[in-house]
């Protein structure tokens, strides 16, 4: 039987949001999945996330993680553009 | 303190909030928006925020420089929503008994404010143009949080 999948809630802001063309949305993805899958799931929408990757980072429940953390159900994950404030 | 606010920054205000009869100086660094980008003209400016993240960012980048130096007050706070040139985008003020403490507090927040808090900066240019600022997508940037400098 087909494990259950989990539900994350998937935030985007500045260029990601633009590329994406949409700010947030509630993702289901495999359980065991890793936050490197957020920006597989995004390619899918523009192929441009593929060549950006490397510039983005992604942030689970508002602390930054690697492309290896293992995602929950319920986090929220956000991609981080690079940031410009000042 | 800190604070992320769509409302124009009251400069004196952020001042007057880090006094403290101990402290010996308050150090203040003010962020104004730039009429030129690009070697284009621009009108106006506009920053938006990932805000719960962006304030908890503000508050660990608070804690580092309260173990690192001995402070009295600091208050970060930046604006969102658009900006007109000129105006002051991120003020951060902090004092201490000495003023060694404050400089140096003041320069690693500002430099850590611009790596690691979640708030971007959108440019509309005079030709009509308008662009996320960024030191660009081509460049690659670790996944990692940024070290704090030594």
């Amino acid at each position: 039987m087909e494990s259950k999948r989990i539900t994350i809630r998937l935030k985007l802001f500045s260029s990601a949001k633009d590329l994406a063309g949409f700010d947030e949305r509630l993702v289901d993805i495999p359980p065991d999945s890793k936050s490197e899958a957020v920006l597989i799931y995004l390619a899918k929408h523009n192929p441009l996330f593929e060549r950006w990757r490397t510039s983005l980072r992604i942030a689970v429940n508002m602390e930054y993680v690697d492309s290896q953390h293992l995602l929950h159900d319920g986090d929220e994950v956000a991609v981080i553009p690079p940031v410009s404030g000042g | 303190m800190n604070d992320i606010t769509p409302d124009p920054i009251d400069v004196l205000a952020v001042v007057d909030s880090v006094k403290a009869h101990a402290a010996g100086g308050i150090d203040i660094f003010i962020g104004t928006t730039r009429d030129h980008s690009k070697g284009k003209k621009v009108v106006s400016l506009e920053y938006e925020a990932y805000v719960p993240m962006a304030m908890k960012s503000m508050t660990e980048l608070e804690n580092k420089a309260r173990q690192r130096w001995n402070l009295h007050e600091i208050n970060i706070v930046h604006r969102i929503g658009k900006v007109a040139v000129g105006e002051p985008s991120v003020v951060i003020a902090v004092s201490s008994a000495h003023r060694d403490d404050a400089f140096q507090a003041c320069r690693f927040l500002i430099d850590q404010l611009k790596l690691v808090v979640p708030i971007w900066k959108r440019e509309y240019f005079a030709d009509g143009s308008v662009e996320w600022s960024m030191q660009t997508h081509e460049q690659p940037v670790t996944h990692e949080s940024p070290q704090a400098h030594p």
